[in-house]
């Protein structure tokens, strides 16, 4: 994302996807009873790296997403942690039925990780780009709702998802992202990262949005406006903690997300500050249509999605605070 | 494994019994699918009698084979047998379907952990049993899985990705035991969608197929029997044909029987029919 690095000085690093990839290597490492499985593209999620180091704990099934969310469950019946990917749009959009009828339902602890999320994939165009999987994920009970921000909490988050007893869902992203964090950082589901302790309003993003979020609370710094950044890197469980501190101390909450506004981040922000403490909630996200094909730097400033449009935001809810 | 000494006509009393069972569990529950629970009593008591290795002092014995009811709508009959077994306390089978027991409409492995999975929402049970047998290979275990899925069941595109699946990586582990009775919840195979030839069907995603009876008993043991043994380097498919309500006269091959618990007059009626087999 060139946009967010020259305009801001992040660093890029790699992307999500690819610290997915390594991550799982890492874990298949370290635990034999770690599996993975793709329905024909390992390349593109990076779980490809897995298979190279341990192919016969690589299952690579085809183009059949929903056979492979059944066998996910079936091997962890038995003992296995399967790790599924694809991309986010067809593992959850066609495996549905199947995370929830042989994982989510029966609870059997099943990782499964959709690469490609959101519009930033850029020129495959919309059919290959999931908008509505993390409100089809938050839809399965019982299941903990992972997106990264950059290639150290991707990395984090597989070891916690690897450690949580039950099923995972976690979006990557195709686009190489900017570093916000250092190895040495904590991850832990379902406990938000907080950036700067700003009182005037809180930004709220999630995945790559993080990176606009942190942009638009410097740009809002020079402008007089004290804000603070949460990475909600859980979707599920949700930390309302944090939510209601954010509601609480700052009176005015912006979410910002690469996903539709029905059912992501934004839904479920809103939900918890409704039944903690009300305030005004602005969201920047996907307004109920599809994208096209485009550079990943263009699709994000056409939907809507880049750092002024987060300012734009904080601008309009402050005027309702 | 004392469970499987049974002579061939105990067997068949025990057949009787399941049967008895499920009229009552499912007359007493008011809903249910007597067709499809009547039509695999024969299949079951062959597995759970003579093929599964498994011993109910200890179900969670690792060696255990698996046994995946796809078709879960058919679970009367498998709490029937579990009960025969020794798995289940009797006394639960007329809980079925009430607030609270474990014996759930369709099969819920949280609530009865015996089950090997849940099931309910067609399909979805040989990927399952795939990523069982998968499990079996890598430990480098020789329990078998067997999945049961129905005929109208195969309808469902997942099906067809999981055969292929398994036959292409010649999964001797699995066997797939098609209740072939020739109708569905709307009516017969032949009006609605018909997937003949079904062994015509896993033969070309090469796979093992026995046809067999699915009533006779001997043919039922013969053919699950072959296919534990995995002697093809295939999974095999066991299709066996079945009358869909067999042992009680007026369900018999009446498509209205499939979602339909019998009222009090007609479950008298049936277990009058089926206490004239009893010893």
């Amino acid at each position: 994302m060139k946009t967010t690095s020259s305009n801001f000085g992040l660093k890029m690093g790699v992307a999500t996807r690819e610290a997915y990839g390594q991550a799982l290597v890492e874990l298949g490492r370290a635990n034999p009873n770690v599996v993975a499985l793709d329905a024909d593209l390992a390349k593109s999620t990076y779980s490809a790296k897995f298979g190279k180091e341990f192919p016969d704990r690589f299952f690579t099934v085809g183009i059949a997403e929903a056979n492979m969310v059944g066998m996910a469950g079936g091997l962890a019946l038995n003992g296995k942690i399967p790790f599924a990917s694809s991309f986010a749009v067809f593992l959850l959009d066609k495996g549905y039925d199947q995370l929830r009828m042989s994982v989510a339902y029966p609870r059997v602890n099943a990782k499964f990780v959709g690469s490609h999320g959101g519009i930033s994939i850029g020129e495959d165009g919309p059919s290959q780009m999931a908008v509505e999987d993390l409100a089809l994920a938050c839809g399965l009970a019982g299941f903990v709702v992972l997106i990264p921000s950059d290639e150290f909490c991707a990395r984090a988050l597989v070891h916690r998802m690897a450690e949580w007893s039950g099923p995972c869902y976690m979006r990557t992203g195709r686009p190489k992202t900017p570093i916000i964090y250092t190895a040495d950082d904590q991850f832990e589901i379902g406990k938000a990262k907080q950036h700067g302790d700003g009182r005037d309003v809180a930004i709220i993003a999630c995945g790559l949005e993080v990176s606009y979020a942190l942009q638009a609370q410097a740009q809002l710094e020079a402008e007089g406006v004290s804000a603070r950044v949460l990475d909600m890197h859980t979707i599920k469980p949700l930390d309302d903690e944090a939510v209601a501190g954010a509601a609480r101390e700052c009176g005015a909450i912006v979410t910002a997300e690469e996903h539709l506004l029905d059912g992501g981040l934004g839904a479920q922000v809103a939900k918890s500050v409704a039944a903690s403490h009300p305030v005004p909630m602005e969201f920047v996200g996907i307004q109920n249509t599809y994208a096209e094909s485009g550079t990943p730097d263009q699709l994000m400033e056409k939907y809507g999605l880049t750092a002024p449009y987060i300012v734009a935001a904080v601008m309009r809810v402050l005027k309702r605070k | 494994m004392s469970t499987q000494v049974a002579p061939l006509t105990d067997l068949k009393q025990i057949a009787n019994r399941i049967r008895i069972d499920i009229v009552k569990m499912i007359g007493a529950a008011g809903s249910g699918h007597p067709g499809g629970s009547l039509s695999a009593v024969e299949l079951l008591v062959a597995l759970y009698f003579r093929v599964l290795r498994h011993d109910r002092n200890r179900p969670a014995w690792p060696d255990r084979d698996r046994f995946v009811l796809s078709k879960g709508h058919g679970v009367p009959v498998l709490y029937a047998t579990l009960a025969e077994a020794g798995y289940l306390d009797p006394v639960l089978l007329p809980t079925l379907r009430k607030l609270g027991s474990p014996l759930q409409g369709h099969p819920d492995k949280r609530m009865l952990p015996v089950l090997e999975a849940s099931t309910g929402s067609l399909g979805q049970g040989i990927s399952i049993g795939i990523g069982m047998a998968l499990a079996a290979r890598l430990d480098k275990r020789d329990w078998h899985t067997f999945v049961m899925v129905g005929d109208g069941e195969i309808q469902e595109g997942q099906i067809w990705e999981a055969a292929m699946y398994a036959g292409f990586h010649r999964l001797s582990n699995l066997t797939v035991i098609v209740d072939y009775n020739q109708q569905q919840l709307d009516g017969f195979l032949v009006d609605i969608l018909d997937p003949a030839p079904v062994g015509g069907k896993f033969r070309s995603f090469n796979w093992n197929v026995i046809e067999i009876d699915g009533h006779d008993l001997e043919q039922c043991i013969d053919a699950l029997q072959q296919a534990r043994a995995g002697l093809t380097s295939r999974p095999t498919a066991v299709i066996a044909k079945t009358i869909k309500g067999k042992g009680v006269s007026f369900m018999e091959n009446n498509p209205e029987w499939h979602g339909v618990a019998p009222k009090k007059e007609q479950v008298e009626a049936a277990l009058k029919e089926l206490e004239a087999n009893a010893r």
